[in-house]
């Protein structure tokens, strides 16, 4: 009997530790079904967030962490400096501008996150998308809504597909095009040779075009070589091809960072030879731990160098330095000029913001082939558009002399 | 081992109800909220990705829980069945008007696309003993990401044009369309995908890896797992079991890739999405939800997708409570003083129900 009760005993708490494993999954399911529910009440408390009637209100979206960070955050800069402009100078027709700016980790998902995310915010029209890949995908959404959108350095042709959607900068055709053309024109070479990104659609995008215009000028592109996001730390291979096949010029439509590795690459093989980039080349000369003697002589094509000396990229640099403490590339510029290109459609249309997001979309959309504005990145004779969302502006070529942009 | 069975097997019946209870519960309170209005835009939006997390952790949870092999390129499954998936959207589109046939024949393509890729790659990996599949596997990923950005593929009137690396050797006629564009992947996919599509996958892969799990077949994956000299002994053949679960891992992860492309406009390869950060978060998701639990998966998966874009307004600190999070879940799931913990927390929550009881 006594024996009998202790081995009972002995064996309550193994019948208590089951309980407990099963009270225990029940309260942790509990507890995560809970965190749910808040997680949504708490993305509920967002919505609704309808429009001030007196400010017109701006998002923007682009990558301001992860590896493009340097792009968005220079658009979100950029495009602020021109928002504090224009509500200083009393805003846009008496109404001030709300700017909100999103981040998308240059990742189409997440564009499309950080748009839901501004129109909870009350977004009526649309800075953005900073970079072409999410921006394919966000046009779908704007289209959707109707909403009007500019952006200032998505690319790519099927970013403007859509009725509803203008972009500030070239497109990639356009600038392969461009390229080929102007080293042909000013007889830069007659053997040219091409590294171009094949992951990236701003690199093949503009490498296709390039090839399809040399072929038709008589340009001889000897060797086209390709790398990729995971293999662009080592350029030899490429370089070594170019100078066998003895091209006299190598095109770069790539980034600047990647740029930067060629061309010491090169130097350190003694392979002397001419280098012509796109856009994307703006900013070598700000490239950390690169010796920029080496970028001597380097060709591009870039709508906007922040050495020029007229009185509005120069105000434009200074307010930027000061504020920023850096010195403003290209993409800043965009984003300037797209806010500015919304303020033009805004005054065009006489659009108050009391109006719904596709009233505003149809009003403004109508209202871009009209309008003209000087910019940052309109050279001479400024900005205009055609109704398909395509700009025309001149294309500019610049070199690199005594570590500034000169231009050609 | 039979004694056990019999004692759980109540438990396990419990167990899957709670599972397929919680997710339908979530659907139908996701539904009545955005009915009502109540749901914001983000949320909204929200709701296809997390459900897409959540069908790729439950496939890799079958291969890293039960079947204990690691797979660091689930991504690559996924990247497989979004684009065979979307491929096949493209073609059939202009000659099946039916979006929800659309939709199930584009799954169909992805699934069974992934699951070949699976099968394929596990024939002569899986015979190998060693973490041979985490290293095959995380090669895969980065190979499929890599040929997908060099393919070309388009149609036109004089039929169908490839081309590998180089777009130019294609000369497209007026009425062409690109189906597949090197690095611009493939653009202006319909957006088939819908909340509701992405449940009843969620629904369909959970009862088949339960139905699994629970089977004969499941007992011999775990006997592998478990023992695997042991289960050779008593006849299991090693090499067709694995194979088998390995394939319905992928083929899950492919279904996760179909609702992501069709739920997006364009579908790009690149390491953000379909790389091997991404192969980790899935990862991730697997071993904070619990290892084996796939209820488990499913909550981490949708939490961890839901909280950076819930952190938004901390603008870039977000991503460093992200991080901090992730440790804090990891020490809450795992650590031995933190179970210890929990365990004496419900043991008073027991005590107090009982003493309410009484």
């Amino acid at each position: 009997m006594q024996i009998k009760l202790s081995a009972k005993l002995t064996r309550i708490p193994e019948y208590l530790r089951e309980g407990n494993e099963i009270i225990m999954k029940k309260a942790l399911s509990v507890f995560m079904t809970a965190v749910l529910a808040a997680g949504c009440l708490a993305g509920c408390g967002a919505s609704g967030g309808s429009a001030e009637a007196d400010t017109f209100r701006i998002g923007g979206i682009g990558p301001t962490t992860g590896g493009a960070a340097i792009y968005g955050t220079s658009v979100m800069n950029g495009a602020q400096i021109a928002v504090d402009e224009i509500n200083e100078a009393g805003g846009i027709n008496g109404y001030q501008i709300s700017y909100k700016f999103e981040d998308d980790q240059h990742d189409a998902e997440k564009s499309v996150n950080a748009y839901n995310s501004l129109k909870d915010w009350g977004m009526q029209i649309l800075m953005g998308t900073t970079t072409t890949t999410p921006c394919v995908a966000v046009v779908q959404k704007t289209m959707e809504d109707g909403m009007f959108q500019v952006t200032p350095s998505a690319s790519s042709t099927e970013v403007i597909d859509n009725e509803n959607v203008f972009q500030v900068c070239f497109s990639d055709p356009n600038q392969g095009t461009a390229s080929a053309q102007y080293i042909s024109e000013q007889g830069l070479a007659s053997k040219v040779a091409v590294i171009y990104d094949s992951s990236d659609v701003y690199s093949s995008g503009i490498y296709t075009n390039f090839e399809a215009k040399a072929k038709e000028l008589g340009l001889e592109v000897v060797a086209a070589e390709a790398f990729t996001q995971d293999s662009k730390t080592d350029f030899s291979t490429q370089l070594q091809k170019a100078q066998s096949e003895g091209a006299e010029l190598i095109f770069l439509p790539i980034y600047y960072q990647e740029a930067s590795v060629i061309l010491t690459q090169a130097d350190s093989m003694g392979y002397d030879v001419k280098f012509f980039g796109c856009d994307g080349l703006d900013g070598l000369l700000g490239v950390k731990n690169f010796n920029t003697d080496l970028a001597e002589g380097v060709m591009l094509l870039t709508p906007f160098s922040a050495d020029a000396d007229d009185a509005a990229t120069v105000a434009f640099v200074e307010k930027y330095e000061k504020a920023y403490g850096s010195t403003p590339n290209q993409f800043a510029a965009d984003g300037y000029d797209a806010i500015y290109t919304i303020k033009a459609a805004i005054e065009e249309a006489g659009v108050t913001p009391d109006m719904s997001v596709s009233e505003l979309g149809s009003a403004l959309s109508g209202a871009m082939p009209s309008i003209q504005i000087q910019g940052l990145t309109g050279g001479s004779e400024g900005l205009t558009w055609e109704a398909s969302g395509e700009v025309n502006k001149a294309p500019k070529a610049v070199v690199i002399q005594g570590g500034a942009y000169v231009g050609m | 081992m039979s004694k056990m069975k019999i004692r759980s097997w109540n438990k396990n019946t419990k167990n899957q109800l709670i599972t397929f209870g919680m997710v339908i519960v979530a659907y139908l309170v996701a539904q009545l909220l955005a009915a009502t209005g109540m749901m914001s835009s983000l949320m909204q939006g929200l709701l296809v990705p997390m459900c897409t997390y959540s069908i790729v952790a439950i496939g890799l949870n079958l291969c890293v829980g039960y079947l204990g092999e690691l797979s660091i390129g689930h991504a690559g499954f996924m990247c497989v069945g979004a684009f065979f998936g979307a491929f096949s959207t493209k073609l059939l589109e202009d000659v099946i008007p039916n979006p929800t046939l659309l939709f199930v024949i584009a799954l169909l393509v992805g699934v069974l696309a992934a699951a070949l890729f699976g099968f394929v790659i596990g024939i002569p990996v899986l015979r190998l003993r060693g973490d041979y599949l985490a290293i095959v596997t995380l090669a895969f990923g980065e190979i499929i990401k890599n040929i997908v950005n060099v393919l070309y593929i388009a149609k036109d009137s004089s039929g169908f044009h490839f081309a590998l690396s180089d777009g130019n050797a294609i000369a497209l006629s007026e009425d062409g369309m690109w189906l597949i564009n090197g690095a611009k992947g493939i653009t202006k996919i319909p957006h088939l995908s819908s909340f509701t599509a992405g449940i009843i996958i969620i629904l369909i892969s959970l009862a088949l890896v339960y139905n699994l799990v629970n089977s004969r077949s499941g007992r011999a994956i775990m006997a592998i797992r478990d023992n695997r000299i042991a289960a050779e002994s008593v006849g299991i053949n090693i090499t067709k079991y694995k194979l088998l679960a390995f394939t319905i891992s992928a083929a899950i992860a492919g279904a996760g890739g179909v609702l992501y492309a069709h739920n997006l406009s364009t579908v790009t390869a690149t390491p953000a999405n379909f790389g091997y950060n991404m192969s980790i978060m899935i990862l991730v998701f697997v071993v904070l939800g619990g290892m084996g639990s796939f209820r488990g998966s499913i909550v981490a998966a949708v939490l961890l997708t839901l909280l950076p874009e819930v952190l938004r307004g901390l603008k870039d600190y977000r991503m460093l409570i992200y991080s901090i999070v992730l440790i804090g879940m990891m020490l809450f799931h795992w650590a031995p003083k933190c179970i210890e913990w929990r365990q004496k927390i419900a043991g008073r929550v027991q005590k107090n129900t009982k003493k309410e009881a009484a």
